[in-house]
């Protein structure tokens, strides 16, 4: 047997079937990622990922978070049983009501379909699947700039992309104009993905009347808005991050939403989000939701149970919801006293350039402005780790670090 | 305010039909008759027909819980504790593939996320290649390389005139099969057919394998669950991977951790180098970001603390072979009413020769529709039921209820 066996293993010596896969290249934000974990620099800084870690640099596991595991370990009631294709029911009415509003026209009309998916990003693509195989139009418009693994949802969805105007290097802030001509030039009934609050990577949010002034030319050109939100109640407050959704909303039309909890709740690794279908009647809506299901069957089944019990326990609780909102506030606090500190570091030491930004932008990130050159120059000299396109975590700062990264801030602006 | 138009875009979606299997449990749960049994969906029931959180599990999750562990994004590949321990229980600890690192793991949503995961693989790098699937296969596994877009066909497999494995058909539709196709074998505990290949089934099918150059393609979803216990279910694989094949294999914990909810499964790729295996790990990560950017992080620690842990991990074998040993006996019973009740003189024996949580009664559609609306027995069109869902107190129900089937209805 033995020698039969190896006699088959030495037949096989041959070509591999796997030869013609090459190596992929390494993803941007990872390889930095990888490139601080070796670095032996005590002074390092992590910037890059967007995950929040307290002043001491830890992760954070929320006491809301950690209150709701406990229950849910407890509970000797509670089993593994496969969810639905659609996910855990209550999360999904919960999440449809956080996003929408408990009042909302649509949730009272019955014509929200609301999916558990896999985080944002889960959402996402069973989204863009779900246009590519049922939607007229197979062009979607990101702005410009946006999260880096957007367009590989849609790429994998096999839909076609364009980029609109957003972000203005020479303000730092919104290029408005810029974004409503690309949208207004755009192909009747195409898609935009539009970040609700909180913008990756910029930071930078339209303001209300902004939002008001995009949605009537998006209902004029049909365009179908398609709606990223993982940031509500990071940005100002729980209403008021959702409210660009909910204006969409209120006109009678049909959008998507992707929503996430992954910083909001601090459940990255859980993969917990939703996806919502806004549509005109709830007999198109229920239609739709069976048409989801024949996407995510194939390709997880039903989604994992445990991010999204959590997530439920704490909304549907009146005192663990307040527990949750007081301790998000701490976090965006922080974040928000952290922009000021940077900002007045940089003017104390009258680092040349206009950094109001720093402040004007809002949610976990800062898009610092600085180029490509002085990204290299910040890894190496001052082993400070950020995304390529100059965007920082501020969550990830603390206060002691500041006058480290203002100091390095300055070196790569005057000597870069 | 510009209003939005009056006619919805997604005006043209058709109502999609429920979900052959899931759906099944939607059905079960809307009906309110108390002789209802649900023989739908695989997934372990106890003798009350209570759903059953494994002992080891609670005690996984009350350590992690006590540790305090943060959530954190796994890598893209998944909890680098998981996919070692996941690998070492699937071809053996000291296996020569994973000593020279010729495997590539890469953690995905139970079987069906690691499936997609393959499908893509094969997708994009052997362009036209065909997926082989037995016939019958679990019904999931068409949609899975439909929706990838990768061609299959099928071989033979079940022969519903001996209730068992058309041997000879299987051999010759593998050999007819192009050079280099992918060919789905189950790793142990068919479904839906409950019929698996002997070991000197299996050497033949890996000699027409490797002669044909076809790429062998594992789903485990049942390792533990067949005989009861881990390393002979895991047979088959390294039967295989002792010839020094490449080969793919997809594993689930749903069934034999209880872990169904919690979406936990490897990719498994054997390669004839590690450098290989590097590569294409690193594709498998690529084809996983642009479907969840990550995999879900609470049941790969649970298998991790179990299957890593030396004491939870007898626990674990012993649980298994409860679950696995409840099944036997309910199979036993099963048979023992059928023969008992039936008077035509019809050899019920093959259900005792089937193996797993399924058994395929050799029932037609008709037949079964009957079950279900005469008999408020819910199963699955092509005539499985789950005997993980079955109590001995219900065998001589279900047993009445397969016999007037079966002869009163065509």
């Amino acid at each position: 047997m033995e020698s039969k066996n190896s006699e088959k293993a030495k037949e096989s010596d041959g070509d591999s079937a796997f030869e013609q896969v090459a190596r992929a290249a390494d993803i941007p934000i990872y390889a930095v990622m990888a490139a601080f974990r070796e670095d032996p620099s005590p002074m390092k800084l992590n910037l890059g990922f967007g995950v929040y870690r307290t002043e001491e640099g830890k992760p954070l596991l929320l006491n809301a978070v950690r209150q709701a595991e406990q229950l849910l370990v407890n509970d000797l009631s509670a089993d593994k049983e496969y969810l639905p294709i659609t996910g855990l029911p209550e999360f999904n009415k919960l999440s449809a009501k956080l996003i929408f509003g408990a009042d909302s026209p649509a949730i009272k009309e019955n014509r929200v379909s609301t999916v558990q998916c896999l985080s944002g990003s889960g959402s996402l693509r069973i989204g863009a699947d779900f246009l590519a195989k049922h939607y007229y139009q197979h062009t979607v418009y990101l702005s410009q700039p946006t999260y880096g693994n957007h367009p590989n949802f849609f790429a994998a969805a096999g839909l076609a992309m364009k980029t609109y105007h957003y972000y203005d290097p020479k303000t730092n802030g919104l290029d408005f104009q810029g974004m409503l001509q690309d949208l207004g030039a755009a192909a009747s009934g195409a898609i935009v993905l539009l970040q609700a609050s909180g913008h990756n990577p910029t930071g930078i949010d339209p303001t209300a009347q902004q939002w008001e002034q995009i949605r009537q030319l998006m209902r004029l050109k049909r365009l179908l808005p398609f709606f990223d939100c993982a940031y509500q109640g990071f940005v100002m407050n729980m209403d008021a991050d959702a409210l660009p959704v909910r204006m969409f909303v209120a006109d009678g039309g049909e959008c998507l939403v992707a929503q996430s909890y992954s910083k909001t709740m601090g459940l990255y690794g859980e993969r917990v989000g939703a996806l919502s279908v806004v549509c005109k009647t709830t007999d198109v809506a229920s239609r739709v939701e069976s048409q989801l299901k024949l996407l995510i069957r194939p390709m997880y089944s039903n989604p994992p149970i445990h991010g999204a019990s959590i997530v439920t326990a704490i909304l549907k609780d009146r005192e663990m919801y307040s527990r949750w909102v007081t301790e998000l506030k701490q976090l965006t606090d922080r974040i928000a006293t952290l922009r000021q500190q940077l900002h007045l570091a940089l003017l104390d030491r009258g680092t040349p350039g206009d950094w109001s930004h720093i402040t004007r932008q809002v949610g976990m990130f800062s898009l610092t402005g600085l180029n490509a050159e002085q990204v290299a120059f910040l890894i190496k000299e001052y082993h400070i780790y950020m995304s390529p396109d100059g965007r920082i975590n501020m969550a990830g700062l603390s206060s002691k670090a500041v006058p480290y990264l203002a100091d390095a801030i300055h070196a790569a602006v005057t000597l870069v | 305010m510009v209003a939005a138009v009056n006619v919805s875009r997604f005006e043209g979606v058709t109502m999609a039909p429920p979900d052959p299997i899931l759906g099944v449990s939607e059905a079960f749960k809307a009906d309110t008759d108390e002789k209802k049994l649900n023989l739908g969906v695989g997934a372990y029931r106890t003798e009350e027909l209570q759903p059953y959180v494994l002992d080891v599990v609670k005690k996984a999750e009350n350590l992690m819980l006590e540790r305090g562990e943060n959530k954190e994004y796994l890598p893209i590949e998944g909890l680098a504790a998981f996919n070692k321990v996941t690998a070492e229980l699937l071809f053996g600890a000291d296996n020569s593939v994973l000593k020279e690192q010729r495997v590539a793991t890469v953690q995905g949503l139970s079987g069906t996320g690691s499936l997609r995961l393959a499908a893509a693989l094969i997708e994009r790098y052997f362009p036209g290649a065909k997926v082989l699937i037995s016939s019958p296969t679990w019904g999931n596994h068409k949609n899975i390389f439909n929706d990838a877009r990768v061609p299959w066909s099928e071989y033979r497999y079940y022969d519903p005139k001996t209730v068992g494995l058309d041997f000879e058909g299987m051999i010759a539709d593998i050999k007819a099969a192009p050079g280099g196709s992918f060919i789905l074998l189950h790793g142990c505990a068919h479904n839906p057919t409950g019929i698996d290949p002997t070991p000197e089934q299996w050497e033949k099918i890996a000699d027409v394998i490797q002669e044909k150059n076809h790429i062998p393609f594992f789903d485990v979803a049942y390792q533990g669950f067949a005989s009861g216990s881990l390393d002979n279910d895991a047979s088959s694989v390294r039967l295989f991977a002792t010839r020094g094949m490449e080969l793919l294999v997809a594993q689930s914990y749903s069934k034999n951790l209880g872990l169904y909810a919690e979406r936990i499964g490897a990719m498994n790729v054997v390669c004839s180098s590690s450098d290989l295996a590097a590569r294409v790990k690193s594709q498998l990560k690529r084809l996983a970001r642009p479907m969840y950017s990550n995999p879900p992080v609470h049941g790969a620690r649970i298998v991790a603390n179990v299957v890593g842990n030396p004491a939870l991990f007898d626990e674990w074998k012993a649980e298994m072979e409860m679950m696995a040993g409840r099944i036997k006996n309910v199979r036993q019973k099963l048979f023992d009413s059928l023969s008992a009740k039936d008077k035509s003189g019809k050899d019920w024996s093959f259900i005792l020769r089937q193996i797993g949580m399924f058994s395929f009664t050799g029932l037609n559609k008709a037949q079964s529709d009957n079950m279900t609306n005469k008999w408020h027995v819910y199963m699955t069109k092509d005539g499985r039921i789950s005997l993980a869902g079955l109590s001995l107190a219900k065998c001589e129900y279900l047993a009445d209820a397969i016999i007037d089937s079966y002869h009163n209805v065509s």
